[in-house]
């Protein structure tokens, strides 16, 4: 009897010793979150001001500014988000909604599937030499904006599948039986509906984008910039330009790239700054795509 | 027979019908059209699809053409075999052995930093943590995976190295152990969110089997959850590798940029994608030897990530397991 108590006092032990070093685990990554917030803040929170964002880079740490990166990014992003989401939510909804099991779709997935493993790196490879040299559209936002464009693809088709594979049957079925046609059931009713989960990965899928360096290194952005593209708007007729899309251009993370390459120590506080700024809007970004989740799961009960 | 707007918004109805009447006398006219119409949208749709394929296509198709013209004047065995890779110094030596293992040695810092405690991090939140303490852990942890690499990278130079120059004396500002101790914090998510819902798959009667015989949750969780859950676990493993292998800001920034044949990690190394960065870096003219080497380069690290994906592939059809 007392040899029973035994063993189940070292099991209860066994397992108590294991809640201690899951925990300690699972804060080895949020100390590691939290380390790396502090250090940005203390090294680069003193850069942060109204000069740093609207000055262009400078050869001088203190002059100088992430006006032209940040411009490129946002410029780059509109680029990624025109082309990725309609292509990506239409792929999606063929995929989920009209595809035929048969070796064409199969082809499709396994494709789509080992896309989301090829590193980000190949693809800045496949748009320097296609894109860039193949289609001659030089090393420009086009260019630039395409890049991601491919490379987050995969992320946004995912999550269309997925929100509309969360919509139960049911509905398409009524709708089918009030005579809709397939696209009237898509258009009115799969949308709308999955609408919050696919904007949740769009968003992601963005946040991530805009994180993203090598492939844009590879197909030859600038490092150092000290212009705007033209204006999209123009005061003459037609009053819209597209020519901003043939300039060239640098984003944040290589601007900071940049910065912390360096082995002046002004400039690694500026490599901070930026770094402050692009974790701001890549934790902003995740933050909306939570709150929509959050709100989507609850207010939709089927 | 007369289509009915179904349950939609009036308005939007109105807009509807208006968009295809002008043409449609006869409703056999307008069935027609209405046919037309979506074997269009359909064939639209299709065609987004099969541009992932046309992605695919394009990487490997310009991978090839840009490696064969490198491979046309540099042999496939001096570049797998000699020990020197400086493409663009004189004489300039072919050799990709020193990129590889500096990718190498960096993927197994991270993966020996990644996959125990990924996996350690999945089984307490899949087994042990309270549901609430799981739905905060979880999303917190997946914010690792969203900051930007570039972000980690200068982590690593600032923070990580001057923390392990304590732990080891005489460590170089640029080392492999820095970079690939981040790298294996980044994966973790990874890891342990993949796992986690691998092994929340498995049914409770399992657990329930288990405990019945006298298990208590560490040893349910180890010999029968863990190897239940193997096929997705194992799929987790193989992204990280994946991710680890691809993953370029970090090792360019804080492992060095000189290609080095070793095997320590204490020391600095040049991996595969620091080195296209590094070429990237520069001015490239078309067709130089510059240009050509980073697509040779490519090329290996294209076929060294599909290795572990049908690596990965195999691994997931053998362990799967079907309730």
């Amino acid at each position: 009897m007392s040899d029973f108590k035994h063993i189940i006092a070292k099991r209860k032990r066994q397992d108590f010793l294991f809640n201690i070093v899951g925990i300690l685990c699972t804060l080895v990554g949020i100390l590691t979150l939290g380390a790396l917030l502090a250090d940005l803040l203390i090294d680069g929170l003193v850069r942060i001001n109204w000069t740093f964002l609207t000055s262009f880079p400078s050869r001088f740490a203190e002059r100088a500014g992430i006006l032209s990166s940040w411009v490129g990014t946002l410029l780059i992003m509109i680029v990624t988000a025109a082309t990725a989401v309609p292509l990506g939510v239409a792929a999606g909804i063929y995929l989920e909604e009209y595809a035929r099991r048969n070796w064409v779709t199969n082809l499709i997935e396994i494709n789509i599937a080992n896309l989301a493993g090829v590193p980000s790196i190949i693809y800045g490879l496949m748009a320097l030499s296609l894109l860039v040299y193949q289609f001659r559209l030089g090393q420009s936002v086009l260019t630039g904006g395409l890049t991601l464009a491919f490379l987050i693809l995969p992320i946004v088709i995912v999550a269309t599948r997925e929100a509309l594979r969360t919509i139960p049957q049911g509905i398409r079925e009524a709708a089918y039986a009030l005579g809709s046609t397939k696209w009237q059931v898509v258009r009115h009713h799969l949308l709308p509906y999955s609408l919050g989960g696919t904007m949740t990965g769009i968003i992601i899928a963005l946040s991530r984008a805009i994180g993203e360096t090598a492939p844009l290194i590879t197909i030859g952005a600038l490092t150092f910039i000290a212009f705007l593209p033209p204006p999209p708007i123009k005061g003459q007729a037609p009053f819209v330009s597209f020519e901003w899309l043939t300039s060239p251009f640098s984003v944040l993370p290589i601007q900071m790239f940049n910065w912390v390459s360096r082995p002046d120590q002004d400039f690694v506080v500026n490599a901070a700054g930026a770094g402050l700024v692009l974790i701001f809007v890549t934790l902003l970004l995740n933050a909306i795509a939570i709150a929509i989740r959050y709100r989507v799961r609850k207010r939709i009960k089927w | 027979m007369e289509e009915i707007p179904s349950l939609q918004h009036p308005v939007a109805a109105a807009a509807d019908l208006a968009q295809h009447s002008p043409p449609a006398e006869t409703p056999s006219a307008r069935r027609r059209l209405s046919r037309l119409k979506e074997r269009f949208i359909e064939a639209l749709l299709f065609l987004a699809a099969f541009s992932s394929v046309a992605i695919t296509l394009g990487i490997v198709g310009t991978l090839v053409y840009e490696s064969s013209t490198f491979f046309a004047h540099v042999s496939i065995r001096e570049f797998l075999t000699a020990p020197l890779w400086t493409p663009l110094f004189s004489p300039p030596r072919f050799g990709i052995m020193p990129l590889v293992m500096g990718t190498l040695v960096t993927t197994a810092v991270a993966l020996a930093v990644a996959l125990p405690i990924g996996t350690v991090v999945a089984i307490y939140l899949s087994e042990f943590a309270p549901v609430r303490v799981r739905e905060v852990i979880k999303p917190a942890l997946e914010l690792l995976s969203a900051v930007p690499t570039v972000v980690y990278g200068y982590f690593a130079l600032q923070f990580m190295s001057p923390l392990l120059q304590k732990v080891f004396p005489g460590l170089p500002t640029f080392n492999m152990l820095s970079a690939g101790v981040v790298m294996g914090i980044m994966i973790i998510p990874y890891v342990s969110s993949l796992s986690e819902d691998a092994m929340r798959a498995v049914p409770m009667s399992l657990r329930e089997g288990a405990y019945a015989m006298g298990a208590n949750r560490i040893i349910t969780a180890i010999r029968v959850v863990y190897p239940a859950a193997l096929s997705g676990i194992v799929a987790s493993y193989i992204l990280a590798i994946s991710r680890a292998i691809g993953e370029t800001m970090i090792v360019a920034i804080a492992a060095g940029m000189q290609p080095n044949l070793t095997l320590d990690p204490r020391e600095p190394a040049a991996t595969i994608t620091a080195f296209i960065v590094q070429v990237s870096l520069g001015d490239l003219p078309h067709g130089s030897i510059g240009y050509q080497s980073i697509f040779a380069a490519g090329v290996t690290l294209f076929i060294m990530t599909l290795i572990f994906n049908i690596l990965g592939y195999i691994l997931r059809k053998r362990f799967r397991e079907v309730y």
